[in-house]
C-alpha cells in the first residue's frame, strides 16, 4: 500500500520502521530537511520536504494515488488541517490523525466527521490506560489482553531465587501447575521463539500466554502476590500524568503528583483536585524521601526526559517501592535498560504504533486481516490473533501434524467460551481465535501464511 | 566497516557480469573464432569461481551499511569489475598487454570511449560486442541493475540510497518512487526502452543488426565505442542523424522521462537543467556550424557535422563522423568548454552535469551581489525550489575536487612529452568520460603513445569522473580504512 506518513518525529520514523518491513510504500513529509535526509538514509522511503498542511506538499507527496495517510506532527491543529485537505483532495484516503491535547479529548467524535478523520490517538492517554492496568494488577512487567480480554500475555522477568529458574519447558508443567505456555523469551536482548526443550535461566524476560483465570493461580504458585495498590506518586506532571491520574482517582487510588514547574501544579490542582499536587524537583532524593516513598506502593515517573525517569525509578527501588513503572521516549528498545531495575518501562510511541500498525494491517486485507497485533520482547517479536475463517487451511487437524514456518509458534487458541494452550492435540475449526508469536523476521499477514508451504 | 556486507555485494556484481559474457561466448561462437572462445571461458570460470567463493566467505553478513561502506562498496566493485572485465581481451591475445586491456575494459565501464587499439575492425565479433556492452552496463551502473534484480523489496534498508548516490552521476540524487528496488526497476525500463528504440531506428535506416546493437550500446552508455575504424563517418546522413538525436536523449535526467510517463508534462517544460542543457546545445551548433561553414559542401552537411559532434561531446559520448581535430579554433574551443559542462544529472552521461553548471552559475551571481549589498540574504533556487546550503557547498567541494585532479593529472602525464594540447584534452576526454580529445589523441589517434603510468592514472581518472570523485577520492583516504 502506498502510506504517507506526515511529522518524521519519534513516532512518525517508529512508524516508518515498522511499515517499511511491512513491504508498504512510505513517503514522509517533513518541514525539516534535516530529519528527512537521516530517515531517508535508514529506511527505504522518499521524502518529501515542506508543511504538510499544503496542499502543495501533500500533492507532491502524492496524495492523490495514497491510500492512507498518517500525520503525527507535534500540533494536533496542524494533524486535523492535514487530514481535511488530504481528505478534499482524496476522499478515499484514509486518514490517521494524532490528537493529544486533553481539552479536545470530548469532541473527538465531532472532529472525525468533520475532519474527514478514520481514526484518532491519543498516545498518553493509551499510555496512561496501560499503566492504570498494570497498577490495577502489578506484578508483571507488561500485559496484553487478547481476545476481547479473555486471553493475556504478560511478561516477568525470572530472577536469581526464582522457582522457574533452570526449568526445561517440558518440566514447566510440574512446577507451575498450572496450563501456561512461555511462548517467547527474551535473552540478552535477543528473542527466541523457545521449543520444549529451552531452558530458562536467571535474568531472561519470558512471555507467557495464559486465560486470566489460569494467570491468577500461576501467579499465587509462582509467590508473586497481587494486592492492591493504595497509594501511587507519579513523577512530573504532563499529559500524560493527568490522564493518569484521572484514571487511577477514579479507581479510588490516592494519587500524588509531583510537578517542577508551578503554573503547570496550579492548573493540574484545579483540573485534579482529589490529587495531592507538589511543586518540586521530582529528582531530588530529599523531596521524594519527605513525601514518603518507602511508603508508597507503585512510583511511576512520567518526566519527559527519559535519563531522568530512569534515575528516579533505580532511586524508587534502592528504596524498595513493589511496583516501578518508566515511561520512555526516545530511549525504548535501548538494550542496556534490561539490566537496569527500571521496572515495567512504557513507551507511549510503541503503543501507538501498535495500533496504527493494526489499522494498516485491516485496511490491507478485509478478510483474514489479523485482529490484534502486539509487539512483544521489545518489538522483537509480535503476538497476533486471526480468526478463523473458511480459506483458513488445517482447520480440525491436530497441530502436532501441521508444520510451521521456522520462528513462528501458535501460542494459543480461543474456543467459543474457553481458552486453550495449544499442544500438540490442539486444534482449531472455523470460527476460533487464534494467537499466534512470531519473531520479527517473518511478516504475517493472514493466518495461512504461518504454514510451511 | 562492514566488509563481508560489501562482499556479498560484490560477489553478486560479479554473478550478474558472468551472465553478460555468456552473449559475447555465443557470439564467438557463432562465428567461430577459437582463441575469443577460450578467452570468454576462462574469465567466465574465474569470476563465478571469485564470485562464489566471496558469497560463501560473505554468507553471514551483519546489517549495518551506511554513507561509508556504499561508498567505498561502489568504489571497489567498478574497480574489480573492471580487473574481471578486461580478462576476455587479455586472454584471447587480442590485447596483449593486461594495462592496455584493464584501459579498454574502464574506458568501457566507464562509458568513455578512449581507446588504445590502432585498429577496432582487428578485434574479434565477440570481443566487440562485449566491448560496446561494457558502455550498456556501465552507463546505468552494475549496483544499480543488481539492486533492480535483488530479492526481498520488502526487507531492504536506506543503506540502498548510498548506492545509487554513489552511482548515478548527479549532485543531488532522489528516488523516483519510494521503493528503491522499484526506482532501480523503473530506471533501467526507460535505459532498456530508449536502446531498443535506438535499435530500431538504426535498423530502419538499413545499418547491419550487430552494428545497430553495438551502437545503440555505445550511444545508451553515451560511451563512443565504434566497431569501425572511422567511427560513426562511414555510415549514412540517416544513420549520423539518429545518432545525434539518440546521443542528446540519453543525455537527458532519466526522471524527466519519469514525469512524461506520468503525465507530469508541465515539470519537464520546465526544468531548469533541461533547459539549460538544449539552450547550450543549440547555440553551440550554431555558433560551430557558422564557424565550419567553409569547410563542406553546404550548410546543410557543416550543420549536421556540428550537430553529431556537439552532441556527442556534451553527452560525453565521443562518436565521431568527422575528424574535428581539423576544426578551427574557435570550434575547437568550443568543444572543449563543452567537454566539461557534459550532460544532466541522473543521465548516463559524463562531465561536470548541467546541473551543477547551472547552480554554480547562479551561485557566483548571488555572490556578485552580495558584494554589492553585503546584507543581502538569498537563496538559491531551482525549479522554484531552495538549494540548501549543504548541497552549494557540497558542490564547491566537488569543483575544487575537479579542478585539483585534472591540474594532477595534466603534469603527470606531461612527462610523456606529448603536446600541451594533447595532455590537457587527453585529461578532461578521460576524466569527463568522453573518449577523444585533441591532436594526438584526436577522433582519429588513439592513447596507446601514453606510458604504464600515464595510462593507470588516466584509468583512475575515468573511474573518479564516472562514480563523481568520491567513491575513488574515498579509496585512498587513510581514515576509510581505520579500524574505529
Amino acid at each position: 500500500m502506498k502510506i504517507i506518513i506526515a511529522g518524521d518525529g519519534k513516532v512518525g520514523s517508529t512508524l516508518t520502521r515498522q511499515l517499511v518491513t511491512e513491504g508498504h510504500d512510505i513517503t514522509l513529509i517533513d518541514a525539516r530537511a534535516e530529519v528527512l535526509e537521516v530517515s531517508e538514509e535508514r529506511y527505504d522511503v522518499m521524502a518529501v520536504q515542506g508543511n504538510c498542511a499544503s496542499m502543495d506538499t501533500l500533492s507532491r507527496a502524492g496524495v492523490e494515488e495514497a491510500d492512507a495517510l498518517l500525520v503525527m506532527t507535534g500540533a494536533d491543529e496542524v494533524n486535523l488541517l492535514c487530514c481535511a485537505i488530504a481528505h478534499a483532495m482524496n476522499p478515499k484516503i484514509h486518514t490517521i490523525a494524532r490528537i493529544r491535547n486533553p481539552e479536545y479529548k470530548d469532541q473527538i467524535y465531532q472532529m472525525r466527521n468533520l475532519f474527514g478523520l478514520s481514526m484518532v490517538i491519543n498516545p498518553e492517554r493509551q499510555a496512561a490506560i496501560e499503566m492504570e492496568r498494570l497498577i490495577k494488577y502489578p506484578g508483571f512487567l507488561k500485559r496484553d489482553t487478547f481476545a476481547k480480554g479473555k486471553v493475556e500475555i504478560v511478561e516477568l522477568r525470572i530472577k536469581e531465587d526464582s522457582k522457574l529458574r533452570d526449568v526445561s519447558l517440558y518440566g514447566l508443567g510440574s512446577v507451575v501447575k498450572c496450563k501456561i505456555l512461555v511462548c517467547a523469551v527474551l535473552r540478552n536482548g535477543k528473542a527466541i521463539i523457545p521449543d520444549g526443550n529451552f531452558v530458562l535461566q536467571a535474568g531472561d524476560r519470558i512471555f507467557v500466554t495464559a486465560s486470566t483465570r489460569e494467570l491468577t493461580i500461576f501467579l499465587k504458585n509462582m509467590g508473586i502476590i497481587t494486592h492492591k495498590a493504595k497509594r501511587v506518586i507519579l513523577c512530573g506532571g504532563g499529559r500524560l500524568s493527568y490522564y493518569l491520574a484521572q484514571l487511577l482517582v477514579r479507581d479510588g487510588i490516592m494519587v500524588e503528583i509531583i510537578e517542577q514547574d508551578y503554573e503547570r501544579c496550579l492548573s493540574l490542582a484545579n483540573q485534579l483536585p482529589e490529587v495531592t499536587v507538589v511543586h518540586g524537583d521530582a529528582s531530588s532524593e530529599f523531596l521524594l524521601d519527605r513525601e514518603g516513598i518507602a511508603e508508597c506502593d507503585a512510583l511511576v515517573t512520567l518526566t519527559g526526559v527519559d535519563e531522568m525517569n530512569i534515575i528516579t525509578s533505580l532511586f524508587g527501588n534502592s528504596r524498595k517501592v513493589p511496583q516501578i513503572i518508566t515511561k520512555l521516549g526516545r530511549l525504548s528498545n535501548n538494550s542496556i535498560l534490561d539490566t537496569l531495575s527500571v521496572g515495567s518501562t512504557i513507551s507511549p510511541k510503541e503503543l501507538c504504533c501498535n495500533d496504527i500498525v493494526r489499522y494498516i494491517r485491516a485496511i490491507r486485507n478485509q478478510t483474514g486481516a489479523a485482529q490484534a497485533v502486539n509487539a512483544i520482547a521489545d518489538g522483537q517479536a509480535e503476538a497476533i490473533e486471526f480468526i478463523v475463517d473458511e480459506h483458513t487451511k488445517h482447520c480440525e487437524e491436530p497441530l502436532k501434524k501441521v508444520k510451521l514456518k521456522k520462528n513462528i509458534r501458535i501460542a494459543g487458541i480461543n474456543k467459543l467460551n474457553s481458552f486453550e494452550i495449544a499442544n500438540g492435540d490442539s486444534f482449531y475449526s472455523k470460527g476460533d481465535r487464534v494467537i499466534i508469536v512470531t519473531g520479527r523476521d517473518e511478516v504475517i499477514y493472514q493466518l495461512n501464511d504461518i504454514f510451511e508451504s | 566497516m562492514n566488509y563481508r556486507m560489501m562482499g556479498k555485494f560484490i560477489g553478486r556484481i560479479l554473478y550478474v557480469e558472468a551472465i553478460f559474457m555468456l552473449p559475447a561466448l555465443l557470439i564467438s561462437v557463432y562465428h567461430g573464432e577459437e582463441r575469443t572462445i577460450a578467452g570468454f571461458l576462462t574469465s567466465i570460470v574465474i569470476a563465478l569461481l571469485t564470485a562464489f567463493i566471496l558469497t560463501f566467505i560473505c554468507r553471514n553478513a551483519k546489517k549495518g551499511f551506511y554513507a561509508r561502506e556504499g561508498l567505498v562498496c561502489v568504489g571497489i566493485s567498478w574497480i574489480v569489475m573492471s580487473l574481471l572485465g578486461c580478462l576476455p581481451f587479455y586472454f584471447s591475445r587480442e590485447i596483449p598487454h593486461f594495462i592496455d586491456a584493464l584501459f579498454e575494459t574502464v574506458s568501457g565501464f566507464t562509458t568513455t570511449g578512449a581507446s588504445i587499439l590502432d585498429s577496432v575492425e582487428a578485434l574479434s565479433m565477440g570481443n566487440l560486442y562485449w566491448r560496446s556492452f561494457t558502455h550498456w552496463l556501465g552507463g546505468m551502473g552494475v549496483l544499480v541493475f543488481v539492486l533492480a534484480i535483488g530479492r526481498g523489496r520488502d526487507k531492504s534498508d536506506g543503506y540502498t540510497m548510498h548506492l545509487l548516490r554513489a552511482e548515478s552521476p548527479g549532485p543531488k540524487v532522489e528516488k523516483l518512487v519510494p521503493r528503491m528496488k522499484d526506482s532501480a526497476k523503473i530506471l533501467y525500463f526507460i535505459y532498456i526502452f530508449l536502446t531498443v528504440l535506438n535499435i530500431v531506428f538504426l535498423l530502419i535506416g538499413r545499418m547491419p543488426l550487430f552494428d545497430a546493437v553495438c551502437t545503440a550500446f555505445g550511444t545508451a552508455g553515451t560511451g563512443g565505442f565504434g566497431i569501425k575504424n572511422d567511427s560513426i563517418a562511414g555510415y549514412s546522413p540517416y544513420l549520423q542523424n539518429v545518432c545525434t538525436v539518440f546521443m542528446l536523449l540519453f543525455g537527458v535526467n532519466f526522471s524527466c522521462y519519469f514525469m512524461l510517463f506520468i503525465r507530469q508534462v508541465r515539470n519537464v517544460v520546465k526544468d531548469e537543467e533541461l533547459r539549460f542543457y538544449l539552450g547550450v546545445v543549440v547555440s553551440s551548433i550554431l555558433l560551430i556550424a557558422w564557424n565550419i561553414s567553409g569547410m563542406y559542401a553546404s550548410f546543410g552537411e557543416s550543420l549536421r557535422h556540428a550537430a553529431f559532434q556537439v552532441s556527442s561531446i556534451i553527452t560525453t559520448t565521443g562518436f565521431a563522423t568527422t575528424d574535428f581535430d581539423l576544426w578551427p579554433s574557435f570550434s575547437k574551443a568550443i568543444l572543449l568548454g563543452l567537454m566539461i559542462v557534459g550532460a544532466c544529472a541522473g543521465s548516463t552521461g559524463g562531465g561536470f552535469k548541467c546541473g551543477r553548471t547551472l547552480l554554480l552559475i547562479k551561485s557566483l551571481r548571488r555572490n556578485v551581489r552580495q558584494i554589492l549589498h553585503p546584507q543581502k540574504v538569498q537563496v538559491v533556487r531551482v525549479n522554484g525550489q531552495m538549494v540548501r546550503e549543504g548541497v552549494l557547498d557540497n558542490m564547491n567541494a566537488y569543483l575544487a575536487a575537479y579542478a585539483f585532479i585534472v591540474v594532477f593529472s595534466f603534469i603527470v602525464i606531461s612527462i610523456d612529452g606529448f603536446s600541451t594540447m594533447t595532455n590537457f584534452s587527453a585529461v578532461l576526454a578521460c576524466f569527463n568520460n568522453i573518449g577523444p580529445g585533441l591532436e594526438s589523441v584526436g577522433p582519429t589517434c588513439n592513447f596507446s603513445g601514453y606510458s604504464v603510468l600515464s595510462k593507470l592514472l588516466l584509468i583512475v581518472d575515468m573511474l573518479a569522473g564516472r562514480l563523481e570523485i568520491f567513491p575513488i577520492l574515498i579509496l585512498f583516504s587513510k581514515s576509510t580504512w581505520i579500524r574505529r
